[in-house]
Parts: C-alpha cells; structure tokens; sequence
C-alpha cells in the first residue's frame, strides 16, 4: 500500500500537468463545438430544405461513428491523405470539436424549437429582418437554456478526451498509462487518473450551474430540456 | 482490379472476423447493461438507505470515470491484485458496468416521474409492493425510459471500439491492423466508419419501431 | 335489535409534525348507508377517507370490517383489507398505461388471481354497468374527465368490495361531467351499495346521504340526517358552513 501511494504520490505532478493538456482539449473542443453547432442549428430549424438536408447528414456521421474510428480516419487518414501537417494535439481538439458540434447542434436545435412562436412574430412586428429577429431575440434566449445542455456535453467531452491518449496526446490518461507501465503500479495509477477524472467533471459541472444562476432570467426555467 | 482484389482477400474477411466479434460484445453488454441499469435504477428509488447510497456512488463513480479509464482498470489493473481477465470479458464487464450506471439514471427518472396516485391507486386495491412495482410501476417507467435507455444502447455500440485499447480485435482493431500494413488509412477508416454508421442506423431503426410498438396514449415522446 | 355495522372506526388520529389533521374521529356504518362527509378543505375529510384504507397510516385508533378488527400492521390482513374497501380518488388515478378494460380487469388477475378471461368478463360487465360499453379499449389519455372516473369507480367495484370510499369524486370535474358520474353514484345507492363519501356537491348530499357529517379542523363537530344538518343544525359552525356552500353551489 505504501508503495502504491508513494508511485501515486512521485506521479501527481506529471499527471497534473496533463489535466492542463485534458482541459486545453475540452475547452477547444467545446468553443469549436460552439461555434459550429450554432450555425448547424440555425441552418436546421430556419434553413432551404437542402439545407436542412445536409446537416441532418453531417449529424448523423459525426454521432454514429465512434471517435476512436474518428480520431484514426483524421490522423493517420486525411491528414496525410490532404498532405495537412497537424499534430495529435490538433486533431484530437478538431475530431472531437467536430463531433461536439453535432451533439450542440441539436441541443440549440431543441432550445429553439422550445421557444414560443410569439417571439418570433413579435420580433417581426417590430420590423426586424429573419436574420436579425435570429441573432437579436432567439439565439440569446436559446443559448440561456442551452447551458444544462452545455454542462452535460462538457462532462462527455472531457471523459471522452481519454480515448485521444491513442493518438498519443499527452493528456492524463497518456500519462498514467506511461508511468504504470514503468512501476508497475497499475491499479493506483489508473484509479489517481479516475480520481482527477471526476474532480474534473465535478469542478466542471459545478462552474456551469453557476453560470446557468447567472444568466438566469427570472421567471425562465433552464431545466427540463 | 488490384484494388477489389484487395478488398475481396483481405478487407473483407477481416471486417466481418471484427464485425462479429463487435457484436459478441454488444450484445451481452447491452443486455447485462439494462439488467443492471433497471436493478440499480430501482434500488435507487425504493432501497432502503444505504442500498440507496451505495447504488448512488456506484452510479456517480462509473459514469464520472472515463469508460477507457475503467477498462485500463479491468484489464490493465486488476492483475495488479491477482485478478486475470481476457480482454474481451474485460470489455464486457467494462461496458455493462458503465452502461448499466447510465441506464439507471433514465429508470431512476422515470421512476421519480410517475404519479404517486398510481401507488395509491394500486394500494387500494390490495396490491403489495412488489406486485405494484411490476405491474404497475416498472411497466409505466419503462416506457419513459425506453428512449433515454435507447440512446444509451446506441452509445454503446459506438463505445464498443474502445475494446480495442485494450487488446481486444473487433472492428476497429482490424481496421487498424488492416490499415498499418497497406497504408490505406483513409480507405479503411471510411469503411469502418460506415459499418459504425450501420449498425447505430439500424439499432436506431428498431428502437423506434419498437418505441411505436409500446407507444400508448398519454405516454407520447416529442423526440428533439 | 340492531344489525351489527359493517365498519366501525374508532377514534382515528393523524397528525403530520405538529399538524393535527385528525383528532379522534369515529364512525359507524350499516349496510346500505350513504355517509356523506361535508365540510370546508382542510377540514380532514380525504385523509380520515384515507386513514380508513391506511393509505395513510392513522397514528391512533382502530377499524372493525365486518366486527373483525383490522391489524393493518400485518401485511396479509391490510391487503386483504383492501381488497373488501373500494377508493374513489379525486383525480381518478386510472393506470396510465392500461387500457379501460385493464385497468378493472388488473385487480381481478394480480390481486385476486382470477383468470384473464373471466376477469375480463366481469371488467366488461362492470364497464357496462356504469355506461362505457363502448369506451373498453380506450386508454386514460383518451377519455374524458367523467369517464375516467366512472373506470375507476368499475374499477373498484369489480373486486366486489363491501364498503366504497369516495374522495371528492366530481371536484376535478367539468360542471357538465359532473351529473353523469352522480348517475352511477346514485344507482349504486339504489342497489344497496354501502358508502362514504367526501363531497361539496350539496344538492347530492341532501337528496341522497343516510347521514351527513360535518368536519372541521380534523374534528367530527356535528352528524345527523340530511334535514337536520341542512335546516336544524345545533352548531354555529355548521350553519355557517351550510348556508356558504349552498349559496355557492346552490341546490340541486
């Protein structure tokens, strides 16, 4: 026992220093997720029906194939295929951001069609154009009940950025792996991992309930969705 | 020509080798898994209070750890304290585990959801309580679940190829192995891909098909 | 001399923290009776109902059924029990997931452990009896609100119980479901049908009740018949509470 805290204990740092490498990831992967799914979501409930179409097909391939298939088919596969010189690092933030924005797409998706049809047409009776009446009245409102969505997608994120150790990216997992191999302390090792794991998520899910507090607006539900 | 030769000899039967040995461990994983999310899930709201406690810190332990982290730990780990698993029972017991934690908590929801009037209801007619909970409960509940409980099978399917982290060849792991010797990353990776996309299409399919066939009035899903 | 009554209640006492919601009630019910429980909400009418069928445990007091005492605390006594003491819920409590026919034939199979089919004969005769022949395969979420509770009242009745208590069964009711849920009340009365029953519906109460009791703060206060509660109480509480609820809901 002693010898498994002290592995435990000569490992932290290193470890520690691949929870910066985990969150870096996640925190890429769900600003791209962000800024893709938006778009995605806006095109699929107000877009040209071939349009819609084609997000429906987008989503559909990023969440039906598994990541470890995903990060293989970008890193060994496009990237030399399209002579793209990106590292594991890249990829992993690209692949998952990718598949992320599938995910935060419908979680808008499904915010906007929550929103009553009155706040559109009252936009529209002000004078306000679509585009405008979108990204004025209904984004602000979607993205507030967005946020419990948001926490969960953090919380998938951050335990599916373990399976980018395949790639070799240095995050926590990568490491543990690394140093148990050495020590042969497996089993502290990979709980240690486990352990930083959930103080991650909780951390995590604990500042975005805060969040979701603040850009409350009263009277509005953020639950349920 | 060369290529479909390729694809014919060597492509081919290996895709189908991990094709089946994918669904070998989807199956019995989705269904221990369900087994284990409906027990958990009603223990966690009928227990008495340490069963209730105990199923609860199993539930935010195994879906708070990455599941390639619990495999590392099945496999990798458990040898550590003497324990020898195969890979594949590794991955079995890995993915049943997990999914069972994430099954419970839509059989725990829809549990809490269900009116207490239907418990008094089925007490005033002299029911007792396991009686109720199966003939009345655990029927309504399910219903609520099916769709959460169904996307979690989908999960899993696609969770399937992290068995390939730890030694054991299903789909991915072929395609991988395939792939190192020809080079034919992008080829290969699309292929699998699409057997992915496959299997999650059809899984979907059938558990709408099957959510029609349970769909009862008054128990409507507005699917998002 | 007197016929031994069928439930004998005695003293039934509740109290939720430092809530008294029922002090001592006590009760006697022939055969055939049609006690009707008056009184403003609060008052402790739904958990005395309540309290008879222990869906909510009494902290105090006893019930006889049929001069047997009842040890709700054994399990196989209070189901039985149960199966004898038919519950009318206010919002009906029909199972969700059952069709008409189900929900009274489920007691029938699961509880008694009849057979399905003559279960189902019976549910389908005790459908009929109060008018929804036509309405056997529908599911709760398809029938209207009256409807709903004529299903639960066959519901009840089909496990043959000796006593019915009913809860408010037309206070979740449109004013026009009301009068079609009354029918089968009154007719079960007619047929001999021993109940008690919570209500506002004054007009019902005075053409129909045996007894009328009057609550108030988890106190029985007063009881008598119809015309002595209506016209001659001897409490002021009573007579307050009389003259509000009928320039409210008016006679009928």
């Amino acid at each position: 026992m002693p010898g498994s805290l002290i592995a435990i204990g000569d490992a932290l740092p290193y470890l520690l220093r691949g929870s910066l490498v985990t969150l870096i990831v996640v925190i890429g992967a769900m600003g791209l997720g962000l800024v893709l799914g938006v778009p995605l979501a806006v095109g699929q409930v107000y877009g040209h029906p071939a349009l819609r179409r084609v997000i429906a097909v987008y989503v559909w391939f990023f969440r039906g194939i598994p990541l470890l298939v995903l990060l293989f088919l970008f890193y060994f596969g496009l990237c030399t295929a399209l002579d793209i010189n990106l590292s594991a690092f890249a990829v992993a933030i690209v692949v998952l951001g990718l598949i992320s924005s599938a995910y935060q797409s419908q979680i808008f998706r499904g915010a906007i069609l929550s929103l009553p049809e009155g706040q559109f047409k009252a936009a529209r009776a002000l004078g306000m154009s679509d585009l405008k009446a979108i990204s004025v009245i209904i984004l602000p409102q979607a993205i507030r009940l967005s946020v419990p969505g948001w926490s969960n997608e953090y919380s998938i994120l951050l335990k599916d950025s373990a399976v980018t150790y395949a790639l070799g990216v240095a995050e926590i997992m990568a490491r543990a792996h690394f140093v148990a191999t050495r020590t042969y302390q497996q089993l502290p090792l990979y709980f240690a991992a486990g352990v930083i794991f959930l103080i991650l998520t909780w951390v995590g899910t604990k500042g975005l309930r805060l969040l979701e507090e603040k850009v409350r607006i009263p009277g509005y539900s953020t639950h349920g969705l | 020509m060369e290529e479909w030769l390729y694809i014919q000899t060597e492509v081919y039967p290996a895709l189908l080798k991990g094709f089946w040995v994918s669904l070998e461990l989807i199956l019995p994983s989705a269904i221990c898994g369900l087994v284990i999310g409906i027990l958990v899930g009603v223990l966690r709201v009928y227990g008495s209070r340490p069963v209730m406690a105990a199923a609860n810190a199993y539930v935010a332990l195994f879906r708070g750890i990455p599941l390639v982290v619990q495999l590392f730990i099945w496999y990798f780990g458990l040898p550590y304290i003497g324990i020898y698993l195969s890979p594949f029972t590794a991955a079995v017991l890995g993915f049943a585990l997990c999914s069972g934690a994430y099954h419970s908590e839509y059989i725990r929801g829809a549990l809490l959801s269900i009116k207490r009037g239907q418990m008094l209801a089925a007490q005033s007619l002299g029911f007792h309580k396991v009686q109720m909970i199966f003939s009345i409960i655990l029927p309504q509940a399910i219903r609520l679940a099916l769709p959460g409980c169904g996307n979690e099978i989908i999960y899993l399917i696609k969770y399937s190829s992290l068995a390939y982290m730890i030694t054991c060849i299903e789909l991915t792991g072929q395609g991988k192995i395939l792939a190192s010797n020809s080079f034919k990353y992008t080829e290969v990776f699309l292929m699998i891909g699409a057997c992915y996309l496959v299997m999650t299409s059809v899984a979907a399919l059938i558990l709408g098909r099957l959510e029609d066939r349970l769909r009862l009035p008054g128990f409507e899903h507005h699917r998002i | 001399m007197m016929p031994a009554p069928i439930l004998r209640i005695e003293n039934i006492s509740k109290r939720y923290g430092k809530k008294d919601v029922l002090q001592g009630a006590s009760l006697e019910v022939n055969k055939g009776d049609l006690k009707i429980l008056i009184g403003p909400s609060g008052a402790g009418k739904s958990t005395l109902l309540q309290c008879i069928n222990f869906l909510v445990k009494p902290d105090e007091g006893r019930i006889w059924l049929d001069e047997q005492e009842v040890h709700y605390a054994h399990k196989r006594d209070l189901y039985a029990y149960r199966q004898k003491v038919g519950m009318i819920f206010q919002d009906f409590n029909l199972f969700d997931h059952l069709n008409a026919l189900e929900n009274v034939r489920i007691g029938m199979v699961k509880v008694k452990g009849m057979g399905k089919a003559e279960a189902g004969e019976r549910a389908v005769m005790e459908l009929e009896r109060v008018g929804l022949g036509d309405h056997m395969q529908q599911y709760p979420a398809q029938l209207s609100g009256g409807q709903k509770q004529r299903v639960s009242i066959a519901r009840a009745l089909a496990m043959d119980p000796k006593v019915l208590l009913l809860d408010e069964p037309t206070s979740a009711l449109d004013p026009e479901l009301i009068g079609e849920v009354h029918a089968v009340i009154r007719d079960l009365g007619n047929n001999g049908m021993t109940m008690i029953m919570a209500t506002h519906q004054i007009g019902f109460a005075r053409s129909l009740a045996s007894e009328i009791i009057f609550m108030e703060d988890g106190r029985i206060l007063e009881r008598g018949t119809p015309d002595k509660i209506f016209n001659h109480a001897e409490n002021a509480r009573t007579r307050g509470f009389c003259s509000k609820i009928t320039e409210l809901y008016g006679e009928r």
